[in-house]
């Protein structure tokens, strides 16, 4: 259905709309593409995600789905008759679920303080997120994805950081590759996905935008 | 399934927990307890959760299912043809139900939980009137995502009203400790009817804790700063 699939979003966006853009390039789905930008008020965000008031926002048939890793089990449920992003067994969904879960709660703060604040706070955000990169690595192990033979749900949902990785090793000042070689190399088997390739920022342009804003954030 | 190889590792008062013992409740499962003793963690919870350390964990054939969201959605898949769906049948309604269940951990629970640990009376008063709007919200989702019908996931109980439902005995707590009422039949009707309902299903009966019990365990949870 190349019907009414509109993504909400702004493009070096956090949130991993990255994710939602690589989901539907694996089914194959059609959509249009919508830029806003967060610092600029428009009244259209708000209105689609009045509770937390940040997109991006999957727009399907009119309805407005938010949140990249409730995106990506709507996607999966609607088309489901092609490529599985979660598995069917409910032990491995809940392990795909959990981790998932984790990388949504654990990962996302230190990895924009890690280049958005300094002092104190960056040590600590870097000192975490080196953690849960530690983490992540281990329970990848020597599969050749998160789902073990398949790309999936967790691959997706990491792949959507992808972009800032470049921007963390900067700010915070050490190199993934060096402390983390597996993980690399998994993000390596991801980038030969053309559905991961065409959905990933420019790092180099993310680094441009880290700077503009950690000037509005007052430490630059 | 076979009976017998379900085992929950949790705390009779822990929200969290009840949300998984609701769920087995709903499909009819019957499961070993093991109730953690409060200020340590056991060698099995540690073991089965060793990246949160945290419970609930559903421990089913030997493995481990963590996160109480998590927990209860894996009940109802597992046991999908026992009792009724927890979670609602159609992808939109789905998405709806666990952003949500999202707020309400995310936004809510981490506004009722301030009240709680507030210090002085304006930090309280600033947190009462956060619970107050959040609370208004999930009005506004009640009715949205009840249809006219009695809960959440319409006819029966499900994800979202477990989700939220499991909150009920701490909510009296701190609405003792707020001495202001935070589940208000004027400013949210249906949520207040909603909330009789749910804890007068047969699910959710036997395992809602006697508020005074919670209150003093709360006590020694949230311990008040000596004057």
């Amino acid at each position: 259905m190349a019907d009414e699939v509109i993504l909400l979003d702004y493009w070096p966006s956090m949130f991993t709309m990255t994710t939602t853009k690589i989901a539907l390039a694996e089914k194959g789905v059609a959509y249009e593409y919508e830029e806003t930008n967060p610092w600029v008020k428009t009244s259209l965000p708000n209105e689609m995600n009045p509770i937390h008031k940040k997109i991006p926002v999957l727009i399907h048939e009119g309805k407005q789905i938010c949140e990249s890793l409730i995106q990506l089990e709507y996607i999966d449920e609607v088309w489901s008759n092609t490529y599985p992003i979660l598995p069917s067994d409910p032990y491995q969904k809940a392990q795909a679920r959990f981790w998932g879960d984790f990388i949504d709660k654990k990962f996302y703060d230190p990895s924009w303080k890690v280049w958005g604040t300094i002092g104190e706070e960056q040590v600590t955000a870097k000192k975490d997120l080196l953690e849960h990169f530690k983490t992540l690595e281990t329970e990848l192990g020597d599969k050749p994805y998160y789902g073990g033979d398949v790309f999936g749900f967790v691959d997706i949902a990491l792949m959507g950081y992808y972009s800032w990785f470049k921007a963390i090793e900067k700010f915070g000042e050490f190199s993934i590759e060096a402390e983390f070689p597996k993980l690399i190399q998994w993000t390596k088997r991801c980038l030969e996905r053309e559905s991961v390739v065409k959905s990933i920022a420019d790092s180099d342009k993310i680094i441009e935008y880290a700077y503009v804003l950690r000037r509005k954030l007052g430490v630059e | 399934m076979v009976t017998g190889d379900v085992k929950l590792i949790g705390s009779w008062a822990s929200v969290f927990v009840m949300r998984a013992r609701i769920a087995l409740n709903l499909k009819s499962i019957s499961y070993e307890f093991l109730q953690e003793t409060f200020g340590s963690k056991s060698e099995l919870l540690l073991k089965s959760n060793p990246v949160h350390k945290k419970m609930p964990v559903l421990i089913h054939a030997d493995k481990p299912v963590c996160e109480s969201n998590i927990i209860v959605q894996y009940i109802d898949e597992a046991w999908s043809s026992y009792g009724t769906s927890i979670l609602p049948s159609l992808p939109y309604d789905r998405a709806i139900a666990r952003f949500w269940a999202a707020y309400i951990d995310d936004k809510w629970f981490i506004a009722l939980r301030s009240i709680l640990t507030a210090q002085g009376e304006e930090e309280k008063k600033e947190a009462i009137a956060e619970v107050e709007e959040r609370t208004e919200h999930l009005e506004k989702a009640f009715i949205e995502c009840s249809n006219g019908k009695p809960f959440f996931n319409g006819d029966h109980i499900g994800f979202l009203d477990i989700a939220l439902g499991s909150f009920l005995g701490w909510w009296r707590v701190v609405e003792l400790d707020a001495n202001h009422k935070l589940l208000d039949e004027t400013k949210t009707p249906s949520l207040f009817k909603w909330a009789e309902r749910f804890c007068n299903d047969p699910a959710v009966k036997p395992l809602m804790p006697d508020t005074a019990n919670l209150a003093e365990f709360a006590r020694k949870l949230f311990p008040k700063p000596q004057p």
